[in-house]
């Protein structure tokens, strides 16, 4: 068993953000999380990662309550990579990695070899072995969304749960970063639930696909099956194009391009 | 910018020789003053009191054993402690804000104090003896941040914030108390002023013990958490889902580096700086590592503040009070870094 949500009631303060949500997620798939700005992806996973408390309802996570497990064994269960990566104090690179450890240490203890050597892979599978020793505050924003990314895997945990975590970074590390999520997925039977913005790139990365509208779960599914040009109509409130894509062996989904786009005969040029 | 340069030395060896130096100036400061005591004097004098056997002491000018004992001893050790304290407490404050300019009296602890303190000069409030002042600063302190933690706290815990915000707001009522109660003061404004500028004269081993163990018990509590400060520089969520409980924690740090500062400021008056300058060098030396930074702010806070209450009882013609002292060198030399630390941050 992996999270069961039932009748779920959460508000901030006065503003209602889920009535009566109720949801189950699998072990071992990769979900995807979908919907329009400020529609509650952050706040589900907020709930999923205890974070923050359901006003009503439950939220059980292998069968028990997730607020009957204190914050060290959560720790050790579920890690997240949040939206915001900033980070405070010149820490090195490694020793942000490193702090993905933490849960597993003993309050006074040095990392051991294991851990070090379990960093280090981590930061050579995430290509930010090169700035190891370079303080995090001067690392530029994708670099440091990659380490904070790192961070989380060297948390090793069962679920790992990804806020907008490729939100900065290029086509390349995105790839190779949800790349290795999946594989702790499909190899190791772990879970991962990930919002994005990037329709496309949830599709190509998710086996199933959780689409939102403020306050709501409108769909649910094994991404094949959920992803249609109506739901993303209905949505989002955009004409789209919904297919297979055999290179991308995935749907995929496109957009009209915009009627007053300007199109110049200029020759493109090569460097 | 690399980070290298931070292991060039092992943490151990960095706290050794930070020991060693406080050593060596405890040792020196007790030599020097108005009446000068030869340094080879000073191990045998506290070697006879700690040991009881006077006649160690055999053969030295019999001033010397109670000038270094009960008169110097008391002074400099509680400088160091309050160093010390104010060191460590400002590294919580900048570790809990997430803000390198905080220190420990961001929150109206020193306000607090200050108004408190003045309070019983101008009641003339004897009640307590000579514990009068101290009690009434320390009592202000902890109000002030009970008052500035419930006007910060909401739904969603403390935020860094709401916590700077209320600490401005709350000082800047209290000071204005303050100046109402000098204007009403008449000639116990001097007393006042003396007392909110910080001194160390006429300290007694009773401080001493007050404070070593005020400071003992917070610095030690610091310490137990500071891998949890450390994670609190990730952001509330990242450092939620690492296992920091962020409704207890935080508050709890907060809690215990106002009363270390509390404690401080009780005890010798509003001395700045030291907590805003001492973590800066400091992290230069250790890096932003809790685990390290904490010791390291313990002994330079109490190697530096020795040294400026050093200067001042033997040095300078005149006493001055140890704030204005502190302020004035602290001040531009927090310039220079803050200055080095901008040209160094190429690229941004």
């Amino acid at each position: 068993m992996g999270f069961s949500l039932a009748h779920v009631d959460f508000a901030y303060q006065k503003r209602p953000v889920f009535n009566d949500l109720s949801l189950v997620m699998e072990p071992g798939r990769f979900y995807g999380l979908i919907g329009p700005n400020g529609c509650g992806k952050t706040t589900l996973l907020d709930l999923l990662c205890g974070l923050r408390q359901p006003d009503r309802g439950s939220i059980r996570f292998r069968g028990r309550d997730l607020r009957a497990f204190s914050k060290k064994e959560l720790a050790r269960q579920v890690a997240l990579v949040p939206q915001d990566f900033f980070i405070n104090f010149p820490f090195s690179a490694e020793e942000v990695v490193m702090m993905g450890r933490y849960p597993r240490l003993p309050r006074f203890a040095a990392p051991s070899a294991f851990d070090r050597k379990f960093v280090k892979r981590i930061m050579s599978d995430t290509d930010t072995v090169n700035f190891h020793d370079r303080m995090v505050t001067a690392l530029s924003g994708g670099e440091r969304q990659r380490v904070v990314f790192a961070r989380a895997l060297a948390q090793d945990t069962p679920v790992l749960v990804l806020d907008e975590a490729t939100s900065n970074l290029d086509i390349a590390h995105s790839l190779a970063l949800l790349d290795l999520a999946a594989r702790g997925v499909y190899d190791a039977g772990k879970t991962v639930i990930a919002s994005f913005q990037d329709i496309n790139l949830a599709a190509a990365f998710c086996s199933h696909l959780v689409l939102m509208q403020p306050g709501r779960i409108v769909a649910q599914g094994p991404t094949d099956k959920i992803l249609t040009a109506e739901r993303i109509e209905r949505v989002f409130g955009v004409a789209a194009k919904v297919y297979f894509d055999a290179y991308a062996n995935a749907r995929q989904v496109v957009f009209k391009a915009p009627r007053h786009k300007i199109q110049e005969a200029e020759p493109s040029k090569e460097y | 910018m690399q980070t290298g340069f931070r292991n060039a030395l092992s943490t151990g060896v960095q706290m050794a020789l930070l020991a060693v130096v406080l050593a060596a100036t405890v040792i020196a400061s007790t030599a020097m003053g108005y009446i000068q005591v030869p340094l080879s004097d000073v191990p045998r004098i506290l070697a006879a009191r700690l040991l009881g056997r006077p006649e160690l002491t055999a053969g030295m000018r019999q001033i010397f054993p109670a000038v270094v004992f009960d008169v110097r001893l008391p002074r400099i050790l509680s400088a160091a402690i309050v160093g010390g304290g104010l060191a460590v407490s400002g590294a919580a404050f900048q570790g809990i804000l997430l803000n390198p300019l905080a220190d420990p009296y961001t929150l109206g602890v020193s306000a607090g104090a200050a108004f408190g303190a003045s309070l019983a000069i101008v009641l003339n409030i004897h009640l307590l003896g000579l514990h009068s002042v101290p009690l009434f600063a320390f009592s202000g302190a902890v109000l002030t941040l009970l008052l500035v933690v419930f006007l910060a706290s909401d739904a969603e815990g403390l935020s860094s914030n709401n916590l700077i915000l209320a600490g401005i707001i709350v000082a800047a009522i209290l000071s204005a108390g303050i100046s109402f109660l000098k204007y009403v003061a008449d000639e116990q404004v001097a007393v006042i002023i003396f007392w909110l500028m910080g001194s160390f004269g006429s300290k007694t081993w009773s401080d001493v013990g007050l404070t070593a163990l005020w400071v003992a018990a917070g610095y030690g509590i610091l310490v137990f958490y500071a891998r949890d400060l450390n994670l609190l520089s990730l952001g509330s969520r990242a450092a939620s889902s690492l296992g920091v409980n962020m409704r207890r924690t935080p508050l709890l740090l907060l809690v215990t580096a106002s009363l270390i500062a509390a404690v401080c400021v009780s005890i010798s008056g509003i001395i700045g700086f030291v907590g805003l300058l001492v973590p800066h060098m400091m992290r230069n030396l250790t890096g932003p590592d809790n685990r390290r930074l904490m010791p390291a702010c313990l002994l330079a806070g109490a190697i530096l503040l020795l040294w400026a209450d050093t200067v001042i009882r033997a040095l300078l013609p005149h006493e001055i009070p140890i704030g204005v002292l502190t302020a004035l060198i602290g001040g531009p030399f927090f310039c220079l870094i803050f200055r080095r630390q901008q040209s160094g941050r190429r690229g941004f």
